[in-house]
């Protein structure tokens, strides 16, 4: 009897195997110097404390210099593609949320649209005005832990526990909506889980009062300062045109000076009402990509504030019931209620055979969700495209002829979050 | 410098490489152009530098596979390669889709065009074994470099672990010799 | 802190067992090893951030070094690929050393039943406190961190020589 259905039937040893290969392996990805010896192999191992997680890095070195930087990803793979093949629409939006750690509302955005689009639903206007606003407050917490993250690598210590401090209010709001900090799987096929508490807009405005001095305080420490500065500018250069070639979206691309937002070429989830600006950098050296999430703080915020002004009033959830699970109030009153409520949780909703692409604004970048169905209530494929795995991928360009100091800068810049990358 | 009016990518590509498109498809306003897989780079090249068209960016290339479902002249082979391309002038999206067959599983590679097709292709090749001819490191990216087997083809088992009850949990604990219980 | 045996007056003088002394000393600054992996590794940082700081039961700083760190958090999934390494730190990790396996993927796999992650970190190293939640709360953290100094006020002459041989 089979108790454990395991891929490869090789013996429990090989499990623990060894994984490192021999240098011969590495002919044609490294220069040729590596091969003599007159260039040194370092592995920047998968437990670095600078490398945010579970990334390795094998670096040639000349001297302090480094020639090649070959990323080594898949110490985080999950296999979450696989996994929602398994699982019914509704379900697999919890498996999203864990992509990308630190948004998960950019990931479980960029499924429900796709689902939503596969399957036509409809999306009323409260519950996209309600999805910005945590799509927003989401972009704020992310790049808070970006800026407390690369500082804290670049040696500044204490902007780490001020990010966090804001952090935490954040945090309780999404607490206040969905229940748990991170991962409230709170955006759902149809539109949001439950409505706004009555706390939450006093608490949101309170925040949104306090916030732009705070940022101003972390301006204060880090923009005009001259050891920041020294490390960062002129680091990690990348050209406007060869950056879109290597796939890099989002900040780090809009450090280079690109105008690419998807909020504002393709807009969602009523994207289009909102004013604000997208900054952009010049030179894109890791100072302008810094500066770039360091002004979107401001342009979050616009959008927060617009949105919270006028948010509609309405359903909270698309209506349609072939779809959407009907609150529990109306089971006691309806018979076809119940048998949506059975049907819906049992089996889930059926999407058709088709395939759809929709790409959302993430604050690493463009999430790419590529949904196939299958006419039945499983999906046949989805497939993430994530920021955080074409960064990863333009190390090697970027880092070229720097040291391994300023690598731990160029890492910090482009935001990479490994869950992201390896799914 | 005038800017160029955008085209119609379709008619365009029947216009300069007419055999290698071989359908249309448009659903919810995407458009699907299916392509022969032998050409992709021609296809590729064209798209991306014809004024009216510069689809200068790969969103995502993405592989479906459509075993066990029997094949239909929709869907004549086992896999299915699709290239999402966006053009950040025309503010659009393209999907051009190639059709793979399992026997013989291999696409010319597009990292001439995009290098940033490269650890997309890898990624491809690790998780469904369709080889990119022409990429220049074709290794696993995600699992280990001696992992078998290519996980998300739809006849690789999910590789679950019967869930531990009462009644099997002294067998299934055998595999955890270091849970202190 | 432990049991006072005696207090010679004021002179300043404090008698206690070995054990005593030893296991708060141990408790006092048990540094951990700073391993995050995924998501938990978030909320690890905000416990020792601002708001649940860690910083007051000892653990100040993570030490990057497995040498000097008593304490493993294993925070996050541990995948196939990644399961060598994690024992390879284990092993280089001098007793005493405690695990503690926060979240639920690292106390059994969590929501991921695959080909890719382990099922539980102790089917590669004995977990001393497992930590439930995906991901459990700075409090749940600091509880189970809590309960481990428990423990180890707890250890008696024997489990040290036992220890060594873990």
């Amino acid at each position: 009897m089979t108790l454990t259905v395991r891929p490869n039937d090789k013996e429990k040893e090989n499990e623990l195997a060894s994984w490192e290969g021999s240098v011969e392996e590495l002919r044609g990805l490294v220069s040729d110097r590596a091969m003599t010896g007159e260039t040194m192999l370092l592995n920047m191992g998968p437990h670095h404390p600078s490398t945010h997680g579970v990334l390795r890095l094998l670096l040639e070195l000349d001297g302090e210099e480094i020639v090649t930087c070959l990323p080594d990803i898949g110490y985080l793979h999950t296999g979450i593609e696989k996994n929602i093949e398994s699982k019914t629409y509704e379900k697999a939006v919890t498996l999203t949320d864990r992509m990308d750690y630190l948004s998960p509302m950019s990931n479980n955005m960029a499924f429900c649209l796709a689902v939503e689009k596969l399957t036509g639903l409809d999306v009323p206007a409260r519950a996209q005005t309600i999805r910005v606003i945590c799509l927003e407050l989401s972009r704020i917490a992310s790049h808070l832990v970006w800026l407390g993250t690369h500082a804290l690598d670049m040696g500044a210590m204490s902007v780490f526990l001020y990010c966090f401090r804001e952090r935490e209010m954040i945090l309780d709001m999404f607490e206040m909506l969905s229940g748990q900090r991170l991962m409230g799987s709170y955006f759902r096929p149809g539109g949001v889980w439950r409505d706004l508490p009555a706390e939450f807009l006093p608490t949101l405005q309170k925040f949104v009062d306090i916030f732009p001095s705070r940022v101003n305080d972390y301006e204060t420490l880090l923009k005009n300062n001259p050891l920041w500065r020294d490390r960062t500018e002129g680091i990690g250069v990348v050209e406007p045109d060869e950056a879109l070639a290597l796939g890099m979206t989002g900040p780090s691309l809009r450090g280079s000076g690109v105008n690419w937002d998807i909020r504002k070429a393709t807009p969602y989830s009523g994207y289009e009402q909102y004013e604000f600006n997208v900054p952009l950098g010049e030179h894109g050296d890791v100072y302008d990509r810094f500066y770039v999430r360091i002004q979107e703080f401001h342009e979050s915020l616009k959008i927060i504030k617009q949105a919270m002004k006028n948010i509609p009033g309405g359903p909270f959830r698309s209506e349609n019931r072939k779809f959407v699970p009907p609150p529990r109030a109306e089971l006691g009153r309806s018979m076809e209620a119940v048998i949506h409520h059975f049907k819906l949780w049992t089996e889930g909703f059926s999407a058709p055979d088709e395939e759809v692409f929709v790409a959302v604004e993430s604050p690493r970048g463009e999430i790419g969700c590529y949904l196939h169905g299958t006419g039945g209530t499983k999906p046949r494929r989805v497939h993430f495209k994530t920021p955080s795995f074409m960064h990863i991928s333009a190390l090697n360009k970027l880092s070229a002829g720097h040291m391994i100091a300023d690598l731990v800068g160029i890492i910090g810049s482009i935001d990479i979050v490994l869950g992201d990358s390896d799914r | 410098m005038p800017i160029a009016n955008a085209i119609d990518p379709v008619e365009s590509l029947k216009a300069a490489l007419p055999d290698a498109v071989k359908g249309v498809k448009i659903f919810r306003d995407e458009t699907t152009i299916i392509v022969d897989a032998a050409q992709i780079e021609k296809v590729m090249h064209h798209l991306r530098d014809t004024k009216g068209l510069l689809y200068n960016f790969l969103s995502d290339i993405s592989a479906v596979d459509y075993y066990p479902d029997a094949s239909t002249p929709d869907r004549p082979e086992r896999f299915g390669v699709s290239y999402h391309l966006y053009s950040l002038l025309y503010s659009r999206r393209l999907r051009v889709k190639v059709f793979v067959p399992e026997d013989d599983a291999h696409v010319p590679t597009v990292t001439t065009v995009w290098p940033g097709a490269n650890w997309l292709e890898r990624e491809i090749w690790d998780m469904m074994g369709i080889y990119f001819d022409g990429h220049p490191d074709m290794r696993r990216l995600l699992m280990a470099q001696d992992w078998d087997g290519h996980p998300h083809r739809r006849d690789y088992p999910l590789g679950y672990e019967t869930i531990m009850f009462s009644f099997n949990a002294d067998e299934i604990a055998k595999f955890k010799p270091a849970a202190t219980n | 802190m432990g049991v006072i045996s005696s207090k010679l007056g004021d002179l300043g003088v404090v008698t206690t067992t070995l054990e005593t002394a030893v296991n708060w000393g141990r408790n006092g600054a048990m540094w951990p090893l700073l391993f995050g992996l995924a998501c938990c590794a978030i909320e690890m940082m905000a416990t020792q951030a601002s708001d649940y700081d860690l910083s007051r039961f000892g653990m100040e700083l993570n030490r990057a070094s497995p040498r000097q760190s008593d304490l493993i958090i294993v925070a996050g999934r541990v995948t196939r690929k990644m399961a060598p390494v994690v024992r390879q730190l284990y092993d280089q990790m001098a007793t005493p050393r405690y695990v503690i396996a926060m979240g639920d993927c690292a106390s059994c796999g969590g929501v991921y039943n695959n080909y890719a992650v382990v099922q539980g970190v102790d089917e590669i190293i004995p977990v001393d406190v497992y930590v439930a939640g995906c991901p459990p709360r700075p409090e749940q953290l600091i509880h189970g961190i809590l309960t481990l100094h428990e423990r180890v006020k707890g250890e008696r002459f024997n489990d040290w020589i036992i220890a060594n041989e873990r």
